[in-house]
């Protein structure tokens, strides 16, 4: 059951994911200027939501109504108001980002 | 289906979802897309839940669909309603709960772990992904909830310190982790419990000391914790996509904490233990004397204002919470429908997160090409009319660059003194946040409008209004 429930990487692999995407996110993010800093956070907040997944599949795997069921449920409600709550109110915050209205003559800026 | 064919699906929609977080964060980075980004985001993270949910492994639905409808309303309701004044404590707050679900997860694998295998060691990758999830995972959920609590006063702001801290947070850790390692060699010993729970004291322990100030940093480092934990969960289910994402989460959290501390120019390690303005940084000014201090009147900074060629506005916190974020846009638009050129000057630092200023005048509607960052701000000072410093101190305090012995030397600085003229809205002459003393406040051409901040721009957009 335990073993159902993993993929079975080797670790060099998991390493060489965890590395790459350290790698991947440390590039993505280094050109966010100040401006958009509370968006990003409460952005990757949302992403961390993840969590979730591995809390779907601890519960979904959890027999019967024992500990793991009741850990599982709250795992899975903290994850999911993390995830819902986070991409809910970065939107809420950049939908409030805009520019400045172009002057009427069409100059722009 | 063959079971084959929809473990491949299942990677394949990961993959896809690893693409959609990444396609996100990049387009976060630009104004222009940001919006696209969080929803890219989103996406992917559908297809990543979906996806979960055709797992093989997965057998009862119901528990996973009551627990995801309820944890999800409240997120979503939450998320409607703050104010954007109270953003800090709600990112910190979904911030716990995701470090908490972390922990959570580590706790029930360990335990379906002891039944299967009583007395037996975890294998040793499993091993750290369970150690770390658990003990992490606890400190960044018990350390958010204390973030909360302090940014929504429901405990004191200032620092809470007590004798002997940093060697008890030393011992806690070191007790945890050896707790935890021994755990993993003999499964059946309920030990891992102790290790979460002294990880809870700590995380605890970690956040009382810090002062409202340091709070950018913190709720960014607590950010890289729950990234970091959601990783190590990913390593103990072996899931692909929990690494990622939780590393793109922990490498933009370690980032953002490393520029807010460069930003007050702290490390990470005196914001953990130093309990800055926590007593005994008190300078006071070079004599010791009441120095002068000029005031000025409503009237005459309007007039000021309208025969300005630039005028900058530099907001701190304060004006956040004399919620003067409209009253000010007012002001600036005013004074940009007679010519002048207004901008506003942004510190780092200013406000309770990273770039919480920014978000509170986009809610004003400030277009965000008029807010400048500091280092496109700075060089245009001495080329400025009139400066209006509002609810910020310690960002323009002249003696971070001026004076070594202190305490803010080395912080880099908004340099208002450069410009023509200062304006100081200021409630008294109270000290900052640090509570040091401000020279600039005694600048001869510095003058101060005293007063509540919001009173006082109401007030002076009128006297613009009428000159």
């Amino acid at each position: 059951m335990t073993d159902e429930l993993r993929e079975g990487l080797p670790f060099v692999v998991q390493l060489t994911v965890f590395v790459l995407a350290a790698w991947v996110g440390i590039e993505v993010i280094s050109k966010v200027p100040q401006m958009l800093h509370t968006p990003l956070m409460s952005g990757t907040n949302a992403i961390h939501g993840v969590v979730l997944v591995g809390a779907i599949l601890v519960l979904g795997a959890a027999a019967g109504g024992g500990f793991e069921t009741v850990i599982g449920i709250v795992a899975v409600a903290f994850g999911a108001a993390n995830v819902v709550g986070g991409f809910v109110v970065t939107d809420r915050m950049l939908q409030m980002f805009r520019r400045r209205p172009d002057p009427p003559d069409g100059e722009g800026r | 289906m063959d079971a084959g064919l929809r473990a491949d699906l299942i990677q394949v929609a990961y993959l896809v979802a690893a693409f959609c977080f990444i396609l996100g964060l990049r387009w976060l980075s630009s104004p222009r897309t940001a919006r696209k980004g969080n929803l890219v985001a989103a996406v992917g993270m559908a297809i990543a839940l979906v996806a979960t949910i055709a797992d093989a492994s997965v057998e009862t639905y119901i528990w996973i669909a009551l627990a995801a409808i309820v944890g999800g309303a409240v997120g979503a309701v939450v998320a409607r309603r703050v104010q954007m004044t109270a953003m800090p404590q709600l990112v910190a707050l979904l911030n716990g709960l995701g470090g908490g679900a972390a922990a959570l997860i580590a706790v029930a694998e360990y335990h379906r772990e002891s039944v299967a295998h009583a007395g037996g060691s975890l294998p040793p990758v499993l091993a750290v992904g369970v150690m770390f999830s658990a003990i992490v995972g606890s400190i960044s959920f018990s350390g958010s909830i204390v973030a909360f609590a302090k940014l929504q006063e429901l405990l004191p702001g200032r620092p809470i310190t007590w004798p002997g801290q940093k060697a008890l947070n030393a011992v806690g850790a070191a007790v945890a982790l050896g707790l935890a390692v021994y755990a993993s060699f003999d499964i059946a010993d309920p030990l891992l419990w102790v290790a979460v729970a002294i990880a809870l004291v700590l995380g605890t322990a970690a956040v009382l000391p810090i002062g409202g100030a340091d709070m950018p940093v913190v709720i960014a480092f607590l950010n890289a914790c729950t990234g970091l934990a959601a990783a190590a969960t990913g390593f103990m289910l072996d899931n692909t996509l929990l690494i990622i994402a939780g590393t793109l989460v922990g490498a933009s959290g370690t980032l953002l904490t490393k520029l807010m501390g460069d930003a007050m120019n702290r490390s990470l390690t005196s914001v953990l233990f130093g309990a800055f303005g926590g007593g005994g940084a008190v300078a006071t000014g070079a004599s010791g004397e009441a120095l002068p201090v000029l005031e000025i009147s409503p009237s005459d900074l309007a007039a000021q204002l309208v025969y300005a060629r630039r005028v900058s506005i530099v907001p701190g916190y304060g004006l956040a919470v004399a919620q003067a974020q409209h009253p000010v846009r007012e002001l600036a638009d005013l004074l940009g429908e007679r010519g002048v050129q207004v901008s506003f000057a942004i510190h780092p630092v200013a406000g309770r997160m990273p770039g919480h200023m920014n978000v509170l005048l986009a809610e004003a509607d400030v277009p965000y090409d008029q807010l400048l960052e500091m280092e496109e701000a700075n060089p245009e000072f001495p080329q400025t009319d009139v400066v209006l410093v509002i609810g910020a101190n310690d960002v323009v305090n002249p003696a971070a660059r001026d004076d070594p012995s202190s305490p803010l030397h080395g912080m880099p600085i908004l340099e208002v003194d450069r410009a023509e003229n200062v304006i100081v809205f200021k409630r008294s002459m109270a000290t900052g946040f640090a509570g040091i003393e401000n020279l600039l406040f005694h600048d001869p051409k510095t003058r101060m409008l005293f007063g509540d901040a919001r009173k006082s721009l109401v007030q002076l957009v009128q006297e613009v209004q009428a000159v």
